[in-house]
């Protein structure tokens, strides 16, 4: 009997919870893409690399001092960087962080690079 | 950026094309003969050097007391704000020492900033290895590997580390900084890889007072070599045998 009512309580909760799961998951982020056209690398490499190519390009730059490379943050920024608040954070539509709130994955890079464009002084050579 | 990140490539590249071609320079080898010479124009792509070693030389006897145009160029350039109320935390990359002599009453002013020693003592004592001297003698902190422990500051001698307190929002984008690392001068390397001169260097030059001289110490022929080859000058603390880049004139 009480195994019985367990497994109807099982049953009742589910199909509770069901319209939670009722396949939509979590909202994909929307992103605002400033400039669309084509990046460093295919879209889908630079989905899964692009943390990658950041720290070997951060390494390069800091210890060898070669600057203007492809992979460099500052580009990326200049680039995606909202034209409503110049920033790649600020909101889920906005570029970094729309796709890293997707993910759960903590953006730390802005905890010392500037996340705003338009602050590359203009006396200096691009990013 | 306005315009769509492919012209923004183009444009990067029709300038270092029109760079190079500026700095296109034919040397006569003989009559008829030439040679065509590229100019060192950098874009930054080239990285450090060990074949350069960077050096200043200060000109305290130039150095104007009360003046700080060097400190508020640093501030600028690097986007070192004043901090929120608490002076003593504030960073300190650049500062001016008034100094007298008691027994003369001889007055020197000269800037005290990283002296980039080819020996230098924050490398040695960091346990993470992010105190590190660039290859042209560049000495930094890498943030990304700094845990703040600030075992470089004691170390320094010249009290010349600074440790950041507090979040920072105003960066600017090719100098980042932020919470809970050590920093100091980078003698600008941003500018630097670029050809530039450090902001104090320029912001000094600019005053009329030109107590700065920015160079590469390894080449005979560069200016400040031939000064510190010809007139007396002197490292700071030169017992320590840290062999600063920085040297000072009339101390």
């Amino acid at each position: 009997m009480l195994r019985r009512l367990t497994h109807l309580l099982v049953v009742a909760l589910a199909v509770l919870a069901m319209p939670a799961y009722a396949g939509q998951g979590v909202p994909k982020p929307m992103l605002t893409i400033e400039n669309p056209g084509e990046c460093v690398a295919p879209p889908e490499v630079i989905r899964r690399t692009h943390m990658d190519l950041l720290k070997h390009q951060r390494d390069k730059t800091m210890h060898e001092g070669q600057r203007g490379t492809k992979s460099s943050l500052n580009a990326c920024i200049e680039c995606h960087a909202s034209k409503k608040t110049g920033s790649v954070l600020g909101g889920n539509e906005n570029f970094c962080q729309g796709c890293h709130a997707y993910v759960a994955v903590k953006l730390d890079c802005f905890e010392c690079h500037q996340p705003r464009t338009g602050m590359i002084k203009a006396a200096g050579v691009k990013p | 950026m306005s315009e769509s990140p492919q012209a923004g490539r183009r444009a990067f590249l029709g300038a270092t094309a029109a760079a190079s071609a500026a700095g296109l320079g034919f040397v006569a080898l003989a009559p008829g003969v030439q040679l065509i010479k590229f100019a060192a124009a950098k874009t930054g792509a080239e990285g450090a050097s060990g074949k350069v070693r960077w050096g200043m030389l200060i000109d305290t006897t130039r150095c104007a007391t009360g003046c700080k145009e060097c400190v508020s160029a640093c501030a600028t350039e690097n986007a070192i704000e004043p901090g929120s109320g608490r002076p003593g935390q504030s960073s300190q990359w650049i500062r001016k020492i008034e100094l007298k002599e008691q027994k003369t009453g001889r007055e020197i002013s000269l800037p005290m900033m990283c002296q980039h020693c080819a020996e230098p003592p924050c490398v040695d004592v960091c346990p993470t290895g992010a105190s590190f001297k660039r290859a042209d003698g560049i000495v930094l902190v890498d943030r990304h590997i700094c845990i703040g422990c600030r075992y470089c500051m004691m170390a320094c001698p010249y009290k010349a580390r600074s440790f950041v307190h507090e979040p920072l929002t105003q960066q600017n984008p090719e100098v980042p900084r932020g919470k809970g690392c050590v920093e100091s001068c980078t003698l600008c390397v941003h500018r630097v890889d670029k050809g530039q001169q450090p902001a104090c260097v320029e912001a000094c030059a600019k005053s009329g007072h030109e107590a700065m001289l920015f160079g590469d110490l390894n080449d005979s022929n560069s200016e400040i070599s031939k000064r510190i080859a010809s007139t007396a000058t002197s490292q700071v603390r030169a017992d320590l045998r840290l062999d600063p880049g920085v040297r000072y004139q009339g101390v």
